[in-house]
């Protein structure tokens, strides 16, 4: 073994430079070229501001914006985390009753179930997305909160609803932060 | 289970299937040294790569010979990595500071038992995350240390797999190949062009790839938010095509930046299977008879479904104590019901359980969701596949090589009811090639069990070096018999070079970053040197010629004796273990039992 160490570490060498800075090197460059944007992260600028990439969830607790479902990370995009209850703990039994609680208390004009997805804790915790069943559930307290009707914001759930890619791909959803732009940006 | 989602996994199947011939041809042809199409582009490179190494492309290897370049290289790899994660505060390409006094200020340091852990973890193939990528390294360790693990790594699990192939085709020979081509062919024209393809790929979906450092958001509520980029397509697209699985990210495929949309879902999922699917051709075709390749295909499919099924049921089904709560858990057109804990959106419920089912299928180990927040049937899945050694479809080469030893004792089992010597594929299986394969089989099982049981039984003094004081089972998420499971599952995963984890239980602790690296060296070497001893072993034997006493070995005959072992053994030797996590925490769910953390208490 020890006579084969010379091309062991003359391997490493080479393919450190080939795989480890050639191969990213040259990745980066074309990706930088031809897919600059999403390269770069898919951020969202507003008056030259990055406020925030299409593709992460942030935070957003006031009653006149969607509400992102609960992240155990706290939607920091630099440090993401999932809570890792597992099924029999008390702790993920607890903090989801209380999520519910909250739910119910902001939005008394909703009684229907509510969607799995809204209550628990998404595996990132930057999960960027909510089902349509979430968002259509927070509707009458975003219209009420920002005095419009609930069918316009109903129409902008609809118009910000991606759905399954090919048909069965995934599951439909509604991208929070651009639905909560186009509240924003919605003409007066 | 809703219509889409077995739709999903149904044309999942059949997109790997379809793929599997024209992959599994290519890789025969390039490691029987003909010429394929991009030969004109790729051969210069392959003979530059043979000067800079100063090895000669037409001698070929004894198996210990073979053995001894492998481990020799493996040791080169740990020193890489272990030295560049220890000196990244002093090297280029590391917009953060870490490992410098600019750190982030959530940064987790990189202790020596840490680096040493990461080291081995990537040498092995294992890439088990104690560290959260974002929060721990520059990015030249996550080019030049950890990206370049993901491309040889893998490399050398196809190099095994090949010589063991050679040593069921060679007759009367005592050589089984040249591990240096070996490596460099399944370098170069294996997972070289596939990854950059698919880095493209991922970039134009929305993977980032720069260099630049994190970027600082102001949102749209007017908080601030730090985003932590890099160069993630690079790594990504090999982290899944060498079943490597260790993420740019803390949080892996579920982090929106390595895994954006439902269709890099699709692709990234491929990407683990496609390779080692195509292996099963590659050995048909060099042992010369496809049947044979078909047939571990086979093999490999009826587990492949088996588990899939099983953990979407189990998912779709739900938690029932969350289900008392008042929450949708029945999938309806407008949200996907089921157990979302620990899960995307953009995924839902069918293509999360399919990711944990093919990733430890395979010893990728890579998640889009959290095993630790899965149903207990649904996480028993992954877990019973890492302990059959990953052989439905596997990791690349790793999985190849794995169930050809499942198949060494089914035939040899096969034998023992008739009395007749065993014969595989012309050769006769004898002391030699059982007792390899055994060793194979019970040193990961070894490793899994007793590690684990120490571990339960170990307790730490107050300012001790290896742990927080107190029992090791007090690093535990979830109290009851899931803290067990989560225990079991990390060394599974880890002498089982898989990766993923239950990811509640702290592990980057000296104690388990030192007794888990030990798990991946066992599982790794103890695995391949019986292989590659079997190469030689077979390669110097005579073919014997089919005898109306002969197996069959690519009938439906041998198909279920194939299954049959790989299930019994699997369950004979973790039964027990596994009825003390998951499979008592199924029935205990069932009846609304909820365990706090807090019992650990009355441990110490």
């Amino acid at each position: 073994m020890w006579r084969q160490l010379i091309p062991a570490f003359r391997a490493m060498l080479f393919f450190t430079v080939l795989t480890g800075l050639v191969y990213p090197g040259v990745i980066t460059a074309v990706c930088q070229t031809f897919f600059h944007y999403q390269a770069n992260g898919s951020l969202i600028r507003v008056h030259g501001q990055i406020i925030g990439s299409s593709l992460i969830g942030q935070e957003f607790t006031r009653a006149r914006y969607f509400h992102p479902r609960p992240s155990a990370c706290d939607y920091d995009a630099s440090a993401s985390g999932a809570s890792n209850d597992g099924p029999t703990n008390a702790k993920l039994v607890a903090r989801i009753k209380a999520s519910i609680a909250e739910f119910r208390r902001d939005n008394p004009d909703y009684t229907g179930p509510i969607p799995a997805d809204l209550v628990t804790a998404s595996a990132s915790g930057l999960d960027p997305d909510i089902s349509v069943a979430s968002a259509e559930a927070q509707g009458a307290r975003v219209a009420s909160a920002r005095g419009i009707s609930v069918n316009e914001v109903r129409a902008l759930i609809r118009e910000n609803t991606q759905g399954r890619v090919l048909g069965f791909l995934g599951e439909p959803r509604v991208n929070v932060l651009a639905l909560n732009l186009a509240l924003d940006s919605r003409r007066r | 289970m809703t219509a889409s989602g077995v739709l999903y996994i149904v044309v999942f199947f059949l997109t790997l299937l379809a793929l599997t011939k024209p992959l599994g041809l290519y890789m025969a042809n390039v490691f029987e040294g003909r010429r394929t199409f991009i030969h004109p582009a790729v051969r210069p490179l392959e003979r530059l790569t043979y000067r800079a190494l100063g090895v000669r492309e037409d001698v070929e290897q004894r198996w210990t010979q073979y053995a001894a370049s492998l481990l020799a290289f493996s040791l080169a790899g740990f020193l890489f990595v272990y030295l560049l994660q220890r000196l990244q505060g002093f090297l280029p390409l590391n917009p953060m500071g870490f490992g410098t006094k600019h750190a982030p200020a959530n940064h987790t340091p990189m202790t020596p038992d840490l680096a040493f852990n990461t080291a081995v973890s990537f040498i092995t193939n294992t890439n088990w995350q104690a560290y959260g990528g974002e929060t721990t390294l520059s990015y030249l360790v996550q080019m030049a240390a950890l990206t370049v693990q993901n491309f040889v790594s893998a490399a050398v699990g196809i190099a095994v797999a090949i010589a063991l192939i050679r040593g069921f085709a060679r007759k009367q020979m005592n050589t089984i190949g040249n591990f240096w081509v070996d490596l460099t062919r399944a370098t170069l024209y294996v997972l070289l062009p596939l990854s950059f393809l698919f880095a493209l790929f991922l970039c134009a979906r929305g993977v980032p790839q720069t260099f630049k450092r994190y970027v600082r958001a102001k949102t749209l509520a007017g908080s601030s938010q730090t985003i932590a980029i890099g160069p993630v397509a690079s790594q990504e697209a090999i982290k899944m095509l060498g079943t490597n699985g260790g993420g740019f990210f803390n949080q892996n495929s579920a982090h929106p930046y390595e895994n954006p949309t439902p269709l890099t879902n699709f692709m990234e999922i491929l990407a683990i299977l496609v390779i080692s699917s195509g292996l099963t051709y590659t050995f048909g075709k060099m042992v010369g008879d496809t049947r044979q390749g078909w047939a571990l295909f086979a093999a490999m499919s009826v587990l492949f479904f088996a588990g899939a099924f099983i953990c979407y049921g189990a998912e779709q089904a739900g938690n029932p104590n969350l289900a008392r709560l008042g929450i949708e858990t029945r999938a309806t057109r407008t949200q996907p019901g089921g157990n979302m804990e620990g899960k995307e959106v953009r995924f839902g419920i069918a293509s999360s359980a399919l990711w944990a089912t093919a990733t430890t299928d395979a010893s990728n180990g890579s998640v889009n969701s959290m095993l630790d927040s899965y149903t207990p049937l649904g996480g028993l899945i992954p877990m019973f596949n890492l302990q059959t050694d990953e052989v439905i479809f596997g990791g690349v080469g790793s999985g190849l090589y794995g169930i050809l030893m499942y198949a060494i004792v089914g035939v040899f089992i096969a034998g023992l009811m008739v009395g007749r010597t065993p014969e595989y594929l012309g050769k006769k299986i004898e002391q030699k090639e059982v007792k390899m394969a055994m060793i194979a089989i019970i040193a990961t099982a070894f490793a899994i069990l007793v590690f684990t049981a120490v571990t339960l039984d170990a307790r730490f003094a107050a300012h001790g070096y290896w742990n927080s004081p107190g029992p090791a089972v007090a690093n535990v998420n979830n109290g009851g018999p899931h803290g067990f499971s989560e225990i079991l599952y990390a060394f599974s995963s880890q002498a089982e070079n898989n990766g993923s984890a239950f990811a509640g239980l702290n592990v980057n602790t000296p104690w388990y970053n030192l007794v888990g690296g030990l798990a991946m060296l066992i599982g790794r070497f103890f695995f391949i040197i019986p292989a590659l001893a079997i190469a030689g072993s077979l390669a110097a034997k005579k073919k014997v010629p089919e005898t109306s006493g002969t197996l069959p070995t690519h009938g439906t005959l041998f198909v279920g004796l194939l299954v049959g072992v790989i299930i019994v053994v699997g369950a004979l030797t973790f039964f027990p273990a596994l009825s003390l996590g998951p499979l008592v925490e199924y029935f205990l769910m069932l009846k609304g039992k909820l365990y706090s953390s807090l019992w650990l208490t009355t441990w110490s």
